[in-house]
């Protein structure tokens, strides 16, 4: 097989960059050496997991799903941090909304159902919730002496976001209401699932980017399957697979950096500092994960002033009056976000469960599985399709 | 402003720093231009460097040879991909016609 | 279509973006009681307008559309110049190419701005003159400061012609052409929306495309099936109905959809497809395959039609459904769910 050489396409060129990273003919070379790699280990299927809903979204915009292998398995894992974001905290941020306090959130946080509704729900009820692009945005608002708390989603690079801001004397009328998640201690429990059958996991760029791919370490060498940081491009998710089959083959359980030109080793240590200034780890649930050691952000005390949390009596007690019953019972997202379950197993999907009506956050977040597969259709098995030229 | 479905959680997409001004950026993406943060990225930034942003900070500083590199780094995995079974066949060939097995 | 959606208690913002919920709505609220119009096109069909036999090879074609476009001056136009092109390029999009006349209607609100009336008039003159109609007939309506966020302007223009193309007419092997740039204007609205602190050169394609496709039709005679320009929704809601509408399944080739680069730039930060937002001076067009060639030829020669591209074909398999080819793999093209972007046009 002849390595091709990488030149973009002629009429790709003025684009720069950015480009060369969605080199197709690249792309069609990585595709078949990933088939290859993946026969190659003559059992069938080998199940990967990657821990990133920015992964899926670029799997799926890519159509990369109909391209796999059958003989390789690309689970998405809990890698959405709105669809990971519980009830009782949803529930937060509904009940101060309702008591009149004017909230800011990302979009995808407004429509995740806590017990009685959604921030959007509340909206259309009267309430003052404002969809942001970014947390300097959300402080930006408080400048007019307002109150105003931002209700904080994310993992742990958005979260340095979070604590920049706090760091860089914001008004004193903006607060946050921290939901933000870390991924690492998720990792831990769904490799040590039973029945878990992940041989190697794909990981996030971006948060490596900020923690470093030595953050892995001690999580390959408890549990003996390579890890490997990979980008968001095409060519990156494909040269990232086609590393971590390599791996699985040589039984090499061992971190692994295919996103050099952005993961060192150590990782970002100026923004690290500035997350561990604000930032504590703490225990909490996730949806549908049930309890995840350190798998919290919150506020550290010295924060105090900034917290919501502490600076208002948050009445959720409210909320629970005269919910409406739901149809909780019977949603999959957590089997779902652990890799075990697919939208297709769950009774709800694309019934009583669609984007517009969601029953689950899987459904509502751009980077929920749920979602994902609704809009693109599932797993169709589009390589049956060919272009009639 | 009535929300837009918007995607702005794991978006880390590189620009091109075009000034500074303190702690702010102004980030070249293809010809549109974003003020971008300087608060937490870990290298002094220049006008002419590429930068990844996420949700309004630069959180690397992405130096122009780190993407040579990964390119390479893609080809060299394409190699081993296609190389082994030649290697493997090659090595066969030799330990046959020494008598040994393989 | 077959939307199992039914519409809810109240009509929230979705109801309008141009896509299913809207869709759902017209089918099941507006259109119901008003039969077929035998010979034509009414309003069960939801084409971009309708078409009324009047003899023998002969049909009037009218269309209406509210303009509500927040601000009403934009990168490359304003509420003015919208309005007219909106309806000549409706009526195009039937097959009509030369507009007899346009109504408008205006609704103010109480403190609007004399000298901004002035310009948004202008405008209108303006883009008249370029399609070659003219305003007939109107209305005034002024209200109270409050109960109308500035203004709004509802136009109705009506043609005739001797050949309607609807939106429903691809068959397997058939292909699809778009005018030019894909994503324009809506991206150019949502970057001008202060909010987003983002500096742009974008701008919005606004344009009357009547004369474009008049040497469309010159060129491709029969060999032209299906019209759709792609506002509210963009090419993928245009690409889904009329794949819908005609049963066949449509394949998109997304690397030949031609996409300006600060387009794709803004979509990309902002995680928004430039396939899903409005155009305003863009069609899409089915072709017969023996036809594509000289349709494509005549696009390109003309001002607004540089960029002209043949961009899929259709299939018979998986009829409604839109596949696009990433260049790596491929994936359903889907529709946006609701409210993308609010007052766009």
């Amino acid at each position: 097989m002849s390595v091709l050489p990488g030149k973009p396409l002629p009429g790709e060129q003025r684009a720069g960059k950015k480009l060369e990273f969605r080199d197709p003919v690249r792309g069609a070379a990585l595709t078949e050496a990933l088939a290859a790699r993946a026969r190659s280990l003559g059992r069938a299927p080998v199940s990967v997991m990657h821990v990133c809903g920015s992964h899926e979204q670029a799997i799926a915009r890519f159509g990369l799903r109909a391209a796999f292998p059958d003989e390789l398995d690309v689970i998405m894992g809990p890698g959405c941090p709105v669809c990971v974001t519980d009830v009782p905290e949803v529930d937060e941020a509904v009940a101060l909304a309702r008591q009149g306090v004017r909230i800011a959130t990302y979009g995808d946080m407004l429509r995740v159902p806590g017990t009685a509704g959604s921030l959007a729900d509340e909206r259309a009820r009267g309430a003052r919730v404002d969809v942001v692009y970014g947390v300097a945005q959300a402080a930006e608002l408080a400048r007019s002496g307002e109150q105003i708390v931002f209700f904080a989603s994310g993992f742990e690079t958005t979260a340095v976001a979070t604590a920049a801001v706090l760091l860089a004397d914001p008004p004193p009328s903006f607060s946050v209401l921290s939901a933000h998640k870390y991924i690492p201690p998720v990792m831990e429990i769904v490799a040590e699932m039973p029945g878990s059958k992940i041989e190697g996991f794909l990981a996030a760029g971006h948060a490596a980017t900020i923690t470093g791919s030595a953050v892995f370490e001690r999580f390959v060498a408890r549990h003996r399957v390579p890890v490997v940081v990979a980008g968001f491009e095409p060519l990156d998710i494909l040269a990232g697979l086609v590393r971590l089959v390599e791996l699985i083959a040589a039984g090499e359980p061992k971190v692994d950096n295919a996103f050099p030109r952005c993961v060192t080793r150590e990782g970002n240590l100026a923004a690290q500092a500035r997350l561990w200034k604000v930032f504590e780890l703490q225990g909490g649930r996730w949806r549908g994960i049930a309890h995840v050691p350190n798998g919290n952000l919150r506020l550290r005390d010295e924060f105090a002033a900034w917290d919501a949390r502490k600076r208002f009596e948050i009445d959720v007690a409210a909320l629970w009056d005269n919910a409406p019953a739901t149809r909780v019972a019977q949603c999959q997202c957590g089997d779902i976000m652990a890799g075990i379950a697919s939208p297709h197993d769950c009774a709800l999907f694309g019934r009583e469960c669609t984007p517009d009506a969601p029953v689950g956050a899987c459904m509502v977040s751009s980077e929920g599985t749920c979602k994902i597969w609704h809009q693109y259709g599932g797993h169709p098995d589009l390589r049956q399709v060919r272009r009639r030229t | 402003m009535a929300d837009a479905k918007v995607r702005t959680m794991c978006l880390g997409v590189p620009g091109r720093v075009i000034s500074i001004d303190g702690d702010i950026a102004l980030v070249d993406f293809w010809g549109v231009i974003k003020p971008v943060r300087l608060d937490v990225v870990d290298t002094p930034v220049v006008p002419g460097d590429y930068v990844l942003n996420h949700v309004g900070f630069a959180i690397r500083r992405i130096p122009p040879e780190d993407i040579a590199e990964t390119l390479a780094l893609y080809d060299e995995l394409l190699r081993r991909a296609g190389a082994d079974d030649l290697m493997a066949a090659d090595v066969r060939g030799e330990l046959d016609a020494a008598g040994k097995p393989s | 279509m077959n939307d199992r959606r039914y519409v809810e208690e109240r009509i929230t913002l979705k109801y309008g973006a141009g896509g299913s919920a809207m869709r759902a709505l017209i089918e099941q609220i507006f259109a119901p009681g008003f039969g077929e119009v035998a010979g034509g096109v009414g309003l069960s069909a939801m084409d971009d307008g309708a078409a009324l036999p009047i003899g023998p090879d002969r049909w009037l074609v009218i269309t209406t559309d509210a303009h509500v476009v927040q601000p009403a001056v934009f990168p490359g136009g304003d509420i003015g110049r919208l309005a007219v092109c909106g309806t000549v390029n409706d009526l195009a999009m039937m097959g009509a190419t030369e507009p007899l006349a346009l109504t408008c209607a205006a609704i103010l609100e109480d403190g609007f701005p004399r000298s901004e009336l002035e310009q948004i008039w202008a405008s209108i003159r303006a883009a008249c003159e370029e399609a070659g109609t003219t305003i007939v007939t109107g209305d005034t309506k002024v209200m109270r400061r409050g109960e109308l966020d500035r203004i709004a302007l509802t136009t109705t223009g009506v043609a005739l012609t001797s050949r309607v193309v609807t939106d429903r007419g691809l068959a397997p092997g058939d292909r699809i052409l778009v005018t030019g740039t894909m994503g324009d204007h809506g991206l150019a609205i949502l970057a001008t929306r202060g909010e987003l602190a983002l500096e742009t050169r974008l701008v919005s394609d606004v344009a009357p495309i009547n004369g474009l496709i008049r040497r469309a039709l010159a060129a491709g005679g029969d060999g032209v099936v299906a019209m759709k320009d792609p506002t509210r929704g963009g090419l993928a809601s245009a690409l889904h109905e009329m794949a819908g509408k005609s049963g066949v399944g449509i394949i998109l080739d997304e690397r030949a959809v031609p996409v300006r680069d600060e387009v794709r730039a803004a979509g990309e930060l902002l995680g928004i497809d430039p396939l899903l937002v409005a155009n305003e001076g863009k069609a899409v067009i089915g072709v017969r395959a023996a036809a594509a060639g000289r349709v494509l030829d005549a696009l390109r020669s003309h001002p607004l039609g540089r960029q002209a591209a043949v961009v899929g074909e259709c299939v018979a398999e998986r009829p409604g459904s839109v596949i696009a080819d990433t260049g790596f793999g491929r994936r359903l093209l889907g529709e946006a769910e609701g409210e993308l972007l609010p007052r766009i046009c």
